[in-house]
């Protein structure tokens, strides 16, 4: 049962935030917005239910898999991308490394003095 | 042997035309290319969505099936993209103190990693002479896909395969991200993490979770939700800037 409450509370957070989104005429995905909700509740709650941690827990673990469906939906565009291939390409992976050396880079920055957290699991990347 | 071939054809009309067969296929594909990763020791250049994506791919083609076809047996996993989306408040309320404690940094890193996505993009793509339609098509690459159709659709790009580059861009975040870290020395697990969910949304996110660990993930989760709220904004005077 606990499972059930916590996919319930999950499900009614999305749908809580698909009728904001729709209501206040938001230009933001409705699980966006349920995902504000649920962290509120969980602020007021001021605890993770078992349950919810349980369903939430094992669907964020499978979390790259939720993303194939969408992704294989790239089949559809292949003559699009073929047309602007190069430009497409370069630009891609030029912004990308730019925005992630950017980012770490003035975040680490932003928090140089602040301390570290003895629990942070520094784990090196795989080599 | 025994089995005719019409026989055979006829058996697959009826198996195709449930949504069973692309169910199983997607997990079946996905447990080969997470199993073929870790031959390969994990190896972050070859994703094992990009490879799942890819072997799926394979097989429809070589059935000849659709995708509308296939999506309607996927679309029970797709629907579970809402409910994770919503499970993200749950790590994030778990480091909800440490949250606040950089507040400032998030939101200052946040708008800087916007600022250098959106106008690298528009740049190189104007340099190298693409189209003004794949220009604008760019511009929003590194949000979440829903928002970046809606973003590419106000700005006059091609909504659906904005969230066909999104999906691109969100794998070569996860196959640069670890060799950007070290060459820029980032070793902190809550920057890699935020860093990881400004540049490749969801799938950063998911990286985050399964290659550094709970606190880049709950990091991630949060820059991939203010990043697509704040480009919303931050996006369209941008993209005017360069006379578009």
């Amino acid at each position: 049962m606990p499972l059930i409450v916590g996919m319930s509370v999950l499900l009614g957070c999305q749908f809580l935030g698909q009728i904001l989104v729709h209501e206040l005429q938001l230009h933001v995905p409705g699980p966006v917005v349920g995902m504000v909700v649920l962290l509120i509740g969980l602020m007021i709650n001021g605890r993770v239910p078992e349950g919810l941690r349980t369903s939430g827990e094992g669907l964020l673990r499978y979390l790259t898999l939720l993303f194939v469906p969408a992704g294989v939906g790239i089949m559809v565009h292949f003559d699009l991308i073929k047309a602007d291939f190069w430009p497409i390409t370069v630009t891609l992976v030029v912004s990308t490394a730019l925005t992630l050396a950017v980012t770490a880079k003035v975040m680490s920055w932003l928090t140089r003095s602040m301390p570290r957290d003895p629990h942070d699991e520094w784990r090196e990347e795989r080599p | 042997m025994s089995m005719p071939v019409p026989a055979l054809d006829q058996l697959w009309v009826y198996l195709s035309a449930s949504p069973l067969l692309h169910l199983l296929v997607t997990f079946v594909a996905f447990m080969g290319a997470s199993y073929f990763n870790r031959l390969l020791g994990g190896t972050p250049l070859l994703h094992p969505v990009v490879l799942t994506v890819a072997l799926i791919i394979g097989f429809l083609t070589l059935t000849d099936t659709d995708y509308a076809t296939y999506f309607e047996g996927a679309q029970f996993i797709h629907f579970l993209l809402g409910p994770a989306t919503v499970a993200l408040a749950i790590p994030l309320y778990d480091y909800r103190e440490r949250v606040w404690r950089m507040l400032v940094p998030i939101l200052l890193s946040c708008v800087a990693g916007i600022v250098t996505s959106v106008t690298s993009a528009v740049g190189v793509a104007m340099l190298m002479g693409a189209s003004r339609e794949t220009v604008l098509t760019l511009a929003p690459k590194s949000v979440t896909s829903p928002i970046a159709m809606g973003i590419a659709e106000k700005l006059g790009g091609i909504p659906s395969l904005a969230a066909g580059l999104v999906l691109i861009t969100g794998s070569i975040g996860c196959a640069l991200g670890p060799v950007i870290f070290r060459l820029v020395r980032v070793r902190d697990p809550s920057v890699q993490g935020f860093t990881m969910g400004v540049a490749a949304h969801g799938f950063g996110t998911a990286y985050s979770f399964s290659s550094i660990g709970a606190v880049a993930g709950a990091f991630a989760g949060l820059a991939m939700g203010l990043t697509g709220l704040l480009t919303a904004f931050i996006l369209p005077p941008l993209v005017h800037l360069f006379g578009l």
